[in-house]
């Protein structure tokens, strides 16, 4: 698979505060790449780099094989951009923006068609001021998808939509991947990261703490699933035993939460259930805890993301 | 080129879009024409040297047009892209910034032409205003003033902070400007004290040229204010180049 960014030993300093260093990864052909931190964990200046807006301290980059500084005329024309902060002009209408767009480049996509992919042909008159967060945010990835460009940076690109909007935009971002595209994106919600990205590497003060699939993260974290529910009378005794003994049993009142590792054959849940019909006790409300990229990220930092 | 053309475009019917620019530019000299009109009515004034008040006017509000072109919209342009970003949405792209300057440079100048163009209309058919010069020679000066007052708002725009700083600064500048230059006022009605203020009031050389070459002097007499006018451009477009920021 083609490498489409390579980033080595990056560092970048505003006077005395250290935003990166040694940050090092590579990103692939047709992947949704995210980089998972809190905010102020250097995110924002990593992609900024990669983009060419900023001039890094030290470190080698080449991103679609160019250097995104001397070379930034031939990346600005294959590259689309999602700034987390930017606007248009409040009284621009939104296929004026996409008209006016398309005259910077030689050579463009049909903004008529992406106006009707990310659904905003009802909206085409309507002035930039006059949008949603949601509807703004998907003209900026229709502005960034308009060069067809091999790889989309999204910079924080759902932050301050309401649920409904953001599960909208990831749904586009994979759209956007399944038309051979790679996705560099930036993010600190946890779920986010989860559920969109291929790989994700969790960046906290500037250091690149963990970078793989979301799932060996999970797993790699040797973390206890729980399973939950509530009886009806009490807990036969018969049960506890039946129980294998890798899993610790916790009873609070008619509150039953079962510990067990997350790597195991069967799992814990189906094993749960199959002992409890099998003894005839009747439950309730069954529901299990995953561990989540939020547990990778306390166990690797020590914090939570959100402080 | 074509993106040149867009941007012109689409920055054209934004400035029409905006009420406050459209206003200043349009409609505000025309009020002042007319209130002129009701205040010193239609007869030769002897302070003019025969010319009456109204001929007068007409290139005294066109300066009024040209400071507050320079320095209210195209201050205010330039200074709301920058902080809301949307300079650095426009970086992100292989566009170039010169275009983004030319584009404001050419609408800028194309509403201020548009207001003096109306200006004279309304004085002609009501007041039937006496232009007594040649009309390229004004349309040379009215290019030269406008030009060098861009600048001032381009400036402005660079070296100011943030959106509202400009604006105290562009205001500062542009009311005393209105007032001591002549532009509203005569110059001769003022104090003696006062008129030598105005000698340092870039907008002065703006009103003495313009009204000058209405009144069909030669160049020669303007010497003074055509070098000034020069020195402003030239400063003009390299502190602005040098002090363009995309954010």
């Amino acid at each position: 698979m083609n490498t489409i960014v390579q980033v080595n030993e990056l560092r970048k300093t505003y006077g005395e505060t250290v935003a990166i260093d040694e940050v090092s990864f590579e990103v692939r052909e047709g992947e949704i790449f995210g980089m998972l931190g809190p905010n102020g964990a250097g995110k924002t200046t990593t992609i900024e780099c990669l983009e060419g807006l900023r001039k890094p301290d030290r470190g080698t980059l080449r991103v679609l094989g160019v250097d995104p500084q001397r070379e930034s005329h031939i990346l600005r024309e294959r590259t689309g951009i999602q700034l987390q902060q930017s606007n248009l002009p409040d009284r621009m209408k939104v296929w004026e923006a996409l008209d006016l767009y398309a005259s910077f480049y030689p050579k463009t996509t049909d903004w008529e068609e992406l106006l009707v992919q990310l659904g905003l042909e009802e909206k085409r008159n309507t002035p930039f001021a006059k949008l949603s967060g949601g509807q703004k945010q998907r003209l900026f990835i229709a502005l960034a998808l308009l060069p067809d460009p091999q790889l989309v940076f999204l910079d924080e690109l759902t932050t301050g939509l309401d649920p409904q909007a953001r599960h909208a935009i990831w749904d586009l971002v994979r759209d956007v991947r399944a038309r051979g595209k790679t996705v560099f994106l930036t993010t600190h919600f946890m779920e986010e990261a989860e559920r969109l990205c291929d790989r994700v590497a969790i960046l906290d003060h500037g250091r690149i703490v963990a970078l793989d699939t979301p799932t060996a993260l999970i797993h790699g974290l040797d973390a206890e699933e729980r399973v939950i529910f509530n009886v009806d009378g009490p807990l036969p005794a018969s049960f506890a035993k039946a129980l294998p003994d890798a899993v610790r049993l916790e009873v609070e009142a008619t509150r039953v939460i079962i510990h067990g590792k997350n790597d195991r054959e069967i799992p814990l849940v189906s094993e749960v259930v199959n002992l409890l019909t099998g003894q005839g006790v009747a439950f309730h409300d069954l529901r299990t805890e995953q561990p989540t990229l939020e547990d990778v990220f306390l166990s690797l930092t020590g914090h939570q993301i959100r402080e | 080129m074509k993106s040149l053309l867009k941007m012109t475009w689409m920055e054209a019917k934004l400035f029409l879009r905006e009420p406050a620019s459209a206003f200043f530019t349009l409609v505000f000299p025309l009020i002042y024409l007319f209130m002129y009109g009701l205040i010193s009515g239609n007869e030769p004034t002897p302070m003019y040297g025969g010319q009456r008040a109204l001929d007068v006017a007409i290139p005294s509000l066109t300066a009024v047009i040209i400071a507050m072109a320079g320095l209210m919209s195209n201050t205010m342009t330039m200074a709301t892209y920058r902080e809301k970003g949307i300079l650095r949405r426009l970086q992100t792209t292989p566009v170039s910034p010169l275009i983004v300057l030319v584009a404001q440079v050419i609408v800028i100048f194309a509403m201020t032409s548009l207001g003096m163009l109306l200006l004279i209309a309304a004085g002609k058919l009501v007041y039937q205003v006496n232009f007594a010069g040649n009309v390229f020679s004004m349309l040379i000066g009215f290019v030269l003033s406008s030009l060098s007052f861009f600048g001032i708002g381009f400036i402005l725009a660079g070296i100011m902070p943030t959106v509202r700083s400009a604006w105290v600064v562009a205001m500062v500048l542009l009311y005393p400007m209105l007032f001591l230059s002549g532009a509203f006022f005569s110059i001769e009605i003022l104090p003696t004290a006062v008129q030598k203020v105005s000698a340092f009031m870039p907008l002065t050389y703006v009103v003495n040229l313009l009204r000058g070459l209405w009144a069909g002097e030669p160049w020669a007499n303007h010497l003074l204010d055509v070098g000034v006018l020069v020195g402003m451009l030239l400063v003009g477009v390299i502190i602005s180049a040098k002090t363009f920021r995309w954010e």
